[in-house]
């Protein structure tokens, strides 16, 4: 061991641009790839995703916008449980709040001067401060462990019930009825406003690019997150929250962040999906939908933020594909891919496949 | 010289069990200081009670002159405490690398950020194993890595409990020497200790725990001249 702590204290605090410091987190120690190569193939996906509209017909491209509505909720979940180390069980309940939320404003105020786009960002503000009230009281209240999910999965059991039971015309937000179990309809579709007249987004084209943007920018965003300051901080309370206490941060501050996070992302699933679908029910906020997250953020990969988006949108198409036969029949199948993911590459298989790959490769390059 | 910590009158019990009664401790700003005593006497209590994690039943930490009683751990870490454990408390799926640029993050972004990661590895003896994940590294290595991150916050007072536990005689002997040399550099050192031959290595000045109070304090000489010392390490003392 030599002595250079000389060098250490002569090294002064200068900050760098944080622009180009943010740039630089595209790549770092929280995510998986880097280099020309891995961003080659990101841009390839994009120009495919961008032009395979214009190849399959409108139903088709409809359905591939309803898979990435649901990326949000996954990347959300992935930070929350994946890099945060806290397993959340009821992301729904933040899902359901947000689409709920849209709902009754639409319903209300209309879709003028774009105001579906206010009441997307509202959603998402209402469901991320709901979580930031539930991560509070959890971390602040030193909830840990198996304890985080058995909270989570009850407050989203909680909101399913409570609405299932709205079925009187006397539940009623001015002009949205919340109509109990069979939920609620008929709030217009995501409108943008565009000379000549306004655009309404119904599942096609149109907001499958939408769609498209903000999954590459949530995306691009949560690498620059993860790979900076508040990424790491999170990895390092998933691996030793102690050690990072005594490091001078405040824990509980950074998990009810991600939390709130994680919620906000929800959020903006459950905004889009009442926008994409024009309903929303209880049921998205049950235990089968609660599951699910777990499953397609677990079968991908939890700890990477690629591995997640991808694992989403494959485990969602097999999911969908499986559903011809019996939904019943796709369910069974989902838990058996967990089991298998669980025992086999418990990081992921996508992650499994990603480092299978990169040992291939260097194998290949000796 | 002035005090860096002073405390005054810290109790804490457990139920029926006291790990600290009444102790009232200053320690010098500068100074390098152990805390010895058997095993049951409090001395890890006393540490969890300056860090915060435990709340004293009664009694006063003063920090730099300031009451930090009230304050939690993480407000007294970024007052200027630092602290290692006595179990390597490092992230152990990280990079060696990674560990270090977490601690340093606080205060140091790009290419500081950097600089002062590369240099600490050198301090640390760790340069060639960077990369690796700090879970493989020996237990020395592992302890050096977590001084190396506990002075990265940049500490005026760094508490360090049993830093030489599971280390080879060479590996204390250099631990040894990278304490004289942060306390060179003015970082004030409080030590837990059982190795009498390190504790006569680093320290100027020692204080005897037992239950839970402060036993005897001196230089090394006049503990171990001490007449109960031995005593109540051998457990004959009816004291």
């Amino acid at each position: 061991m030599n002595t250079r702590y000389n060098d250490v204290t002569a090294v002064t605090t200068r900050r760098e641009g944080s622009l180009w410091r943010a740039i630089g987190h595209l790549e770092g120690p929280q995510t998986i790839g880097r280099g020309p190569l891995f961003w080659g193939l990101v841009s390839l996906a994009i120009v495919a995703a961008a032009i395979y509209p214009l190849f399959a017909d409108a139903w088709t491209v409809g359905n591939a916008a309803y898979f990435m509505v649901w990326t949000f909720m996954a990347m959300g979940l992935g930070v929350v449980w994946g890099y945060a180390g806290a397993l959340s069980f009821g992301q729904t309940a933040f899902f359901g709040l947000a689409g709920y939320a849209y709902g009754v404003l639409t319903i209300n105020i209309g879709t003028a001067y774009g105001f579906t786009i206010a009441a997307i960002l509202l959603s998402i503000l209402l469901a991320g401060l709901f979580a930031l009230l539930i991560g509070y009281f959890m971390f602040y209240g030193r909830i840990r462990g198996v304890f985080i999910g058995i909270v989570t999965l009850s407050v989203t059991l909680v909101l399913e019930t409570f609405m299932a039971q709205t079925a009187g015309p006397q539940w009623r937000i001015g002009e949205a009825r919340l109509n109990g179990f069979n939920g609620m309809s008929g709030m217009p579709p995501l409108t943008i406003p565009w000379p000549g007249g306004d655009l309404a987004l119904f599942p096609g084209r149109g907001f499958y690019y939408v769609l498209l943007g903000l999954v590459v920018a949530c995306y691009l965003g949560l690498r620059m997150l993860l790979n900076a300051r508040f990424g790491n901080v999170l990895v390092a309370i998933r691996e030793n929250p102690h050690r990072a206490e005594m490091l001078g941060y405040d824990i509980r501050l950074y998990q009810t962040l991600a939390f709130g996070l994680g919620g906000a992302l929800a959020g903006l699933s459950g905004a889009l999906y009442t926008a994409w679908g024009q309903y929303i029910t209880p049921s998205s906020m049950g235990l089968t939908a609660a599951a699910l997250p777990i499953v397609w953020v677990a079968v991908g990969g939890r700890r990477d933020i690629t591995a997640t988006l991808l694992g989403t949108i494959l485990v969602l198409a097999g999911f969908q594909s499986l559903t011809i036969y019996g939904s019943q029949y796709a369910l069974v199948v989902m838990g058996s891919l967990l089991l298998l993911t669980v025992l086999a590459a418990p990081e992921g298989l996508i992650v499994a496949a990603m480092t299978g790959a990169r040992s291939l490769w260097r194998r290949a390059r000796r | 010289m002035t005090a860096i910590l002073e405390v005054a009158g810290l109790r804490k019990s457990f139920g029926g069990v006291t790990v600290a009664d009444g102790i009232d401790f200053v320690l010098e700003r500068g100074a390098m200081h152990c805390l010895i005593g058997p095993n049951g006497a409090g001395k890890s209590s006393f540490f969890r009670l300056i860090l915060g994690e435990h709340a004293p039943d009664a009694g006063r930490i003063l920090f730099a002159g300031d009451d930090i009683t009230a304050l939690r751990s993480f407000q007294r870490i970024r007052r200027g405490i630092s602290v290692k454990f006595q179990v390597p408390g490092i992230f152990k799926a990280l990079s060696v690398r990674q560990n270090l640029e977490v601690a340093f993050q606080h205060h140091l972004h790009g290419q500081s950020l950097s600089a002062t990661t590369r240099a600490m590895l050198e301090f640390a003896g760790l340069e060639h194993e960077a990369d690796l994940q700090a879970g493989v590294l020996s237990h020395g290595q592992q302890q050096w890595l977590e001084i190396a991150m506990a002075v990265g916050v940049e500490p005026q007072l760094l508490l360090l409990d049993e830093p030489t536990a599971g280390m080879s005689p060479d590996e204390t002997r250099k631990t040894g020497e990278m304490l004289h040399d942060l306390n060179d550099r003015g970082i004030t050192i409080l030590a837990v200790e059982h190795d009498m031959a390190f504790v006569e290595q680093i320290s100027r000045r020692v204080t005897v725990l037992h239950f839970g109070s402060i036993f005897a304090e001196g230089t090394i000489a006049e503990i171990i001249d001490h007449p109960g010392v031995q005593e109540i390490y051998l457990g004959t003392a009816d004291v």
